[in-house]
């Protein structure tokens, strides 16, 4: 049985900040929402003062805008090709709001959004529905050589490439936002468990001994606490890295 | 990309242990209470407003920042291509420079060798000009002198005759006592 306020799953609750209806859809405003909005306001503050100056000779904080710039460039460079870059402001979005909102995650008593599987499905689907828009309006029938890649023997791809690629499209959304919650999920509930082991030890054994004991789960929360941050960046990374890549299909959907 | 893949199984084994705990939680809470993360109440709420945040978000990005990002880093690069351009230019000119320097002092050199050899040539023609003159003139000097010299020498033979007849027409006076005829003495003597 856990201790009450020790319970892991309890930094995920939602609750209405201010109640809000759309209808009948309830749109309240909650702690998730409030996290959202703080997420975008502290990117567009960061970006603000990283770019007021537009030093020719950068400073430190106009050096990492200009690099989280260039990295993602490179990023749809080399995976989706040039003509990638017509996505360039859509996948940038994406991976810094990923990764300030998992990085803002690990602040104590902030609530993560990216915890939440309707979150990451809803990146995960606006990822999806680009590739099939984009694609079917850039190539129309030509998008479903997808599923028909060349260079294969038509009886093979009958029954085997076409299923398996059919499958391996449908998966996606699935696998890219379970990825994403799954991380940022496990991470924390880890954490606070071995944060909570701590007290409990100390409850139960008394200062001294219970202290003694909790060095274990302190050095597990000390090693797992980078392990966390690292975590929070490499998901947001492959989030943007597989969007690239299922964007190369939408542009170009004959090879791959 | 292991390291990806170590990162995508920490991931399924993650969802696994999740799953369990999605199952203790329900069992704590007499199924009561839906698991957090997956309690559809509030799944319009958090689409809303990540759609709305979302697009606030890529607004700003694509409107405001990334292009005064790329700008500035073009502008960058920009301005580094032209100050290579600038160097390369400069360094262009220099040589150019270095090399008319050259050039110049090459035809200065010689020029100033020609004009040495056209006054060498100058003064040797004058000095060859005055020498000869002055052979002439030793010349045409010395034609008058071997001429004054062949008259009076021939002068002097001719004196000589006369003094030969006045001689002679004297020893003919001293020894034979007569004074001979001039003509006789002259036809004798010659």
């Amino acid at each position: 049985m856990i201790a009450a306020g020790l319970d892991p799953i309890a930094q995920f609750e939602l609750h209405k900040i201010q109640e809000l209806k759309l209808g009948p859809i309830d749109i309240s405003f909650t702690n998730s929402s409030l996290m959202m909005v703080f997420t975008v306001a502290l990117i567009g503050l960061w970006l603000l003062l990283s770019t007021r100056k537009a030093a020719l000779v950068p400073g430190r904080a106009q050096s990492i805008a200009e690099m989280s710039y260039e990295f993602i460039a490179d990023m749809i460079r080399s995976t989706a090709g040039k003509d990638g870059l017509r996505f360039f402001p859509f996948v940038f979005s994406l991976f810094i709001f990923i990764l300030f909102a998992n990085l803002l995650g690990m602040i104590p008593f902030f609530f993560t959004t990216t915890s939440h599987i309707i979150v990451t499905f809803t990146f995960a689907m606006m990822v999806i529905g680009l590739v099939v828009v984009y694609g079917v309006w850039k190539n129309g029938f030509g998008f479903l050589k997808l599923f028909w890649p060349a260079g294969v023997p038509a009886v093979l791809k009958i029954l085997l490439v076409t299923p398996l690629e059919i499958i391996s499209f449908l998966s996606r959304p699935i696998s890219l936002s379970v990825r994403l919650w799954a991380n940022m999920f496990a991470g924390h509930i880890l954490l606070k468990l071995f944060a909570g082991f701590m007290i409990m030890m100390v409850s139960a054994f008394g200062v001294f001994k219970g202290g003694l004991a909790a060095l274990i789960p302190f050095s597990l929360t000390l090693a797992l606490t980078p392990l966390e941050f690292l975590v929070a960046f490499v998901q947001a990374y492959v989030f943007a890295l597989l969007t690239c890549v299922y964007l190369s299909d939408a542009l170009h959907p004959g090879h791959h | 990309m292991t390291y990806l893949f170590d990162m995508f199984g920490y991931g399924f084994a993650a969802a696994a242990s999740a799953a369990e705990t999605v199952a203790d939680y329900k069992g704590d809470q007499d199924g009561g209470a839906a698991f957090p993360p997956f309690d559809p109440t509030y799944f319009p709420s958090q689409i809303f407003w990540l759609l709305v945040t979302f697009f606030v978000l890529y607004f700003m990005l694509s409107r405001i920042f990334l292009p005064r990002i790329g700008s500035m880093i073009e502008e960058r690069s920009n301005r580094i291509a032209d100050d290579l351009d600038m160097a390369s230019r400069l360094q262009l000119q220099a040589e150019q420079a270095q090399s008319s320097y050259e050039q110049e002092l090459a035809d200065a050199r010689a020029k100033a060798h020609n004009i040495g050899a056209t006054t060498r040539a100058s003064v040797e023609a004058e000095i060859a000009k005055d020498v000869e003159a002055a052979d002439v003139e030793a010349d045409r000097q010395q034609a008058g002198a071997d001429a004054r010299i062949a008259t009076i020498r021939n002068q002097a033979l001719k004196n000589i005759d006369k003094v030969a007849a006045d001689v002679a027409a004297e020893i003919v006076e001293k020894i034979g006592g007569f004074t001979p005829n001039t003509a006789t003495v002259k036809t004798a003597v010659g």
